[in-house]
């Protein structure tokens, strides 16, 4: 089977104030399809920008990568913009939602800017909202939702497109412990059913969900294995989620 | 994206800064309702000043004598008399592009009715003198070519003689009035006329030119003549025709100057609609930068815009927007609001236009053209301001633009 996501001797340089700052450093790294992978490492150490470049939100200063077969480094921003759409589900520590937009109309952006038509985009858009358990807020604006719903409706539009990859970048950051571990469910049905996620973070109990860690420091990847002793989501959690996402 | 999914997103962010969204348009609307208001009025006054020397007589030549010069000082036109009953006739009978000329004689005199009594201008003129200056009568008739060739003393009084002389309505057909110390019978009175430049045209009293030279004032010459050309596209030549017979006439050498002058009712209106389109081209230039000044309250408006609206582009373009679909989606925010303002605009500038023409005493009628230009410049404003700050909406870039707190 081909590489998801496939890198080689990615370096990505910044100038910052007129000095140059080498945030990755010669990066290279393989996803396979259905992999569930945690991105660690202290601030600075160069996993946002990885993040960046995987979710093709930036591209690298030098070195080739591959999402799904296709090579990001040849394309211009508009190809990028198609790419995200098709193929990358995001999920960010501060929801990105719209504001003052509905649940629904939140979810439906996605489709809306992959052309499809609008009975169809409500129709999906309701039935992701449903599977993140918000069936009963389609039309409740962000600020009327708590943070863990706003975040289950990041969720659904990350995955309304049916991507090949969802990125997640410190997606319990901002919730406190009981939604971070619906949030965390979540995302292992997600991977149950199929879906491949990579998901940044700095917390070591976060990333012990993950069947795959991969330490970063000073832009070099410096630990990357199979995580032995993996938590396993709270049952009643990842039950519920589990069958509503059947 | 489709365009009304495009124009709902705009109508939405439009909607969440009402108060911002509604001064922004007042720029467009003032501007609009400006031009339309303006064009309007422009448009009014030049049809009633038309309409006012067109009352006078269609393509009415007037010829009066020269102004006499003493020591290099104008003495005004008409102080040397220089026109004659020939010269009627030898326009009447030389100039094929003359339809119709008729001597003026005025004098000013007493006239007396009964007990009342009342200064004004006696004016001796063809039979035919409504051919050349319409002036049609309200009761009883004009004088005729027989009483004309007879030297009858007949007289047609204008209204206001006609109420100084018969208060309380009574009936002056047939009644004798006295002017000068001849008795005159009133065969007619004419209809309402008003006013024509400063002349009152309803205070005169008209009788037969023959009458007049006959019984009351037996000078040589005429104050003025009237022409009429047989139409519009005649007047040059009427013009240059009466000047010809005019000069063989008086028997003037080459180099001896006009000793009268002849004025063209065509010249008139031409230079005057010439002022009148000038001014309306002004009003309508000062109007359109009003416009362009509301542009660049809409440019500001969508700058203030994107750069808090960064993070909403930085989503958008996270889940896949390109950038031909935030340039589209800004530029229709921008032109929608300034269509808006364009379409309140012109209901404005319309109503205003009835309403100014009520305050005025004027017609002041839509140009519809102008309504037309002004819509279009409208929407010509919101896209031309409307590009460089969706432009710069559309080059943000997607990691930066979710970073911008």
């Amino acid at each position: 089977m081909e590489a998801l996501i496939r890198m080689e001797s990615v370096v990505k340089v910044y100038f910052i104030g007129g000095q140059e700052f080498q945030a990755l450093r010669g990066v290279s790294l393989t996803v396979e399809p259905g992999e569930y992978v945690a991105i660690m490492g202290p601030s600075g150490s160069g996993k946002s920008t990885m993040m960046n470049i995987l979710g093709c939100l930036d591209k690298p200063t030098s070195g080739r990568y591959w999402l799904d077969g296709v090579e990001v480094s040849t394309l211009d921003d508009d190809q990028l913009a198609v790419l995200r759409n098709q193929k990358i589900g995001f999920v960010f520590q501060s929801f990105n939602l719209l504001p003052r937009t509905s649940a629904l109309e939140n979810v439906e952006l996605a489709l809306l800017y992959a052309g499809v038509r609008q009975q169809e985009r409500r129709r999906r858009a309701i039935e992701a909202l449903e599977q993140v358990g918000l069936g009963d807020r389609l039309q409740h604006r962000p600020n009327e939702l708590s943070g863990g719903q706003q975040q289950r409706v990041a969720i659904a539009r990350a995955l309304v497109n049916h991507p090949r990859l969802v990125l997640a970048d410190e997606p319990t950051g901002a919730l406190d412990s009981q939604s971070s571990e619906e949030i965390l469910a979540l995302f292992q049905t997600m991977n149950d059913a199929g879906h491949t996620v990579v998901m940044v973070t700095h917390e070591p109990d976060v990333a012990q969900h993950a069947k795959r860690i991969i330490r970063f420091q000073d832009g070099h990847i410096v630990q990357d294995h199979l995580n032995e002793q993996r938590r396993a989501a709270p049952a009643a959690a990842l039950g519920g989620a589990r069958h509503a996402l059947d | 994206m489709p365009l009304t999914e495009t124009i709902r997103v705009a109508l939405r962010a439009i909607l969440t800064n009402k108060l911002r969204s509604a001064l922004t348009m007042l720029g467009i609307i003032i501007g609009v309702a400006a031009v339309i208001l303006l064009a309007a009025i422009g448009n009014g006054s030049s049809l009633q000043i038309r309409s006012n020397i067109e009352s006078l007589g269609s393509n009415l030549l007037q010829i009066s004598p020269a102004a006499a010069r003493e020591g290099g000082v104008s003495l005004g036109a008409g102080s040397r008399p220089s026109l004659t009953l020939a010269d009627v006739n030898a326009i009447a009978t030389q100039d094929p592009a003359v339809a119709a000329v008729v001597p003026v004689l005025s004098i000013s005199a007493q006239v007396v009715a009964g007990p009342n009594n009342y200064q004004t201008s006696i004016q001796g003129t063809s039979w035919n003198y409504s051919q050349v200056r319409p002036t049609p009568v309200s009761l009883g008739r004009s004088f005729t070519p027989q009483e004309q060739a007879r030297s009858a003393t007949v007289a047609v009084l204008g209204t206001t003689v006609q109420q100084a002389l018969f208060p309380n309505g009574a009936n002056p057909i047939g009644q004798t009035i006295d002017i000068k110390g001849v008795p005159f019978t009133v065969i007619g009175v004419l209809q309402t006329q008003g006013t024509a430049g400063f002349a009152n045209q309803d205070d005169r009293i008209i009788i037969p030119i023959t009458t007049m030279e006959n019984d009351l004032d037996s000078v040589p010459f005429v104050n003025q003549i009237l022409a009429s050309a047989g139409s519009p596209e005649e007047m040059n030549l009427a013009q240059a025709e009466i000047t010809a017979t005019l000069r063989a006439a008086h028997h003037l050498a080459p180099s001896q100057a006009n000793d009268f002058q002849i004025f063209n009712q065509a010249t008139l209106l031409q230079s005057l609609n010439q002022v009148s389109a000038t001014l309306t081209t002004l009003l309508t230039g000062v109007a359109a930068i009003s416009l362009l000044v509301g542009g660049i309250g809409i440019m500001n408006i969508m700058l203030v815009s994107v750069t808090e609206r960064t993070r909403e582009i930085g989503i958008r373009k996270a889940v896949g927007a390109t950038r031909g679909v935030i340039l589209t989606q800004f530029v229709v925010e921008a032109v929608t609001v300034s269509a808006l303002g364009g379409v309140l605009g012109a209901l404005v500038g319309i109503l205003g236009s009835g309403l100014a023409g009520r305050l005025m005493h004027t017609p002041a009628p839509v140009s519809w053209p102008s309504v037309g230009v002004a819509l279009i410049f409208a929407l010509l404003v919101g896209v031309v301001f409307g590009v460089y700050p969706a432009r710069k909406a559309a080059l943000l870039k997607p990691i930066d633009a979710l970073r911008f707190e």
